[in-house]
């Protein structure tokens, strides 16, 4: 996400009227020294990087692609992300089979691995979700599009301050040529709560 | 800087809050990239407070609302800054102008 430093694209459509304000902007306050492109460049880095799920995708990923890895992080979650150089958080990974589905709550608060998947969203937070997620998962499942066959058993995990609950997502079918980092684009923050499944690329392309 | 992202600005509420998609932050066009990282550094190295700028924010997304405009988000983002510069003496707007002319003519190509 770099705007200043390209050359030649004559190929492209006009730049903005608003694109070439933020341009002139940024020039005027570099020759003022009150700001440096490669500080913005760093800004929006680290803002894209760890705002949002991108760690736990990894993590998901990861287990995806390694079984002895995939073991680890259902034996021991917090070691296990530690590997991969996140932490700060003890946290308990839940796997999805194809006769479980797990969802994660937290009946008190808030209580989320942020350091995995970045912000909790509002319905996280909202009294609705934290009541009827373990009153009535199944119907609130549904409403977030996951419709289960009857036969499927739902696990709530309910987080607190002390441990945290990830869901470790089906792998979806059709990926085998994928790579890790490929898999990794697939995760979505629902899917690791549980409110959600890994669709196909095709799928989650739309 | 900061390494890691101050939650005062990933937390903001309301109709300030940052565009998200899939809890990540969303920059529909580079410009909108820019203008975040500039506002954000600034505010990190101590031009001026965070919530200095996110109450221009406020003001400038309630004044389109009741204007009815229909300025994006970043559009927004950007009245809002260039007022808060404005304010602190930090920004001529004939010279933002000026330099705006100068790129869109082709006088001048890059920031440096």
């Amino acid at each position: 996400m770099s705007g200043t430093h390209e050359h030649g694209h004559h190929h492209r459509e006009p730049e903005s009227v608003l694109s070439l304000r933020v341009r002139a902007l940024e020039s005027l306050l570099v020759e003022k020294k009150l700001v440096s492109s490669e500080a913005i460049d760093r800004v929006v880095a680290t803002y894209e990087q760890d705002i949002g799920p991108h760690n736990g995708a990894k993590v998901v990923a990861r287990a995806w692609v390694d079984p002895a890895y995939r073991a680890r992080l259902l034996a021991d979650g917090t070691a296990a992300i530690e590997e991969l150089g996140f932490g700060g958080v003890d946290l308990q990974v839940v796997e999805n089979t194809p006769g479980v589905h797990n969802l994660v709550v937290c009946t008190l608060c808030s209580c989320y691995p942020h350091a995995l998947i970045g912000l909790p969203p509002v319905w996280y937070k909202s009294f609705e979700y934290r009541s009827r997620a373990v009153r009535e998962p199944r119907v609130v499942l549904r409403e977030f599009g996951v419709d289960l066959p009857e036969s499927t058993e739902i696990r709530i995990w309910d987080s607190s301050a002390e441990l945290r609950y990830l869901v470790l997502p089906e792998r979806p079918a059709g990926t085998e040529r994928l790579g890790e980092a490929e898999l990794a684009k697939l995760v979505t923050r629902d899917a690791m709560i549980g409110v959600a499944v890994v669709k196909p690329p095709a799928a989650a392309a739309r | 800087m900061d390494a890691v992202p101050s939650r005062e600005i990933a937390d903001m509420k309301g109709a300030a809050a940052l565009p998200r998609k899939n809890g990540e932050l969303v920059f529909d066009e580079a410009w909108q990239g820019r203008i975040f990282g500039m506002t954000v550094a600034m505010s990190h190295d101590a031009c001026f407070a965070w919530r200095d700028f996110q109450s221009h924010l406020i003001d400038e997304i309630g004044h389109a609302e009741r204007e009815g405009e229909s300025s994006t988000y970043y559009e927004r983002w950007l009245h809002a800054f260039e007022q808060l510069l404005a304010d602190k003496g930090l920004l001529d707007a004939v010279a933002l102008d000026e330099r705006t002319r100068e790129f869109e003519s082709g006088r001048r190509d890059d920031v440096f």
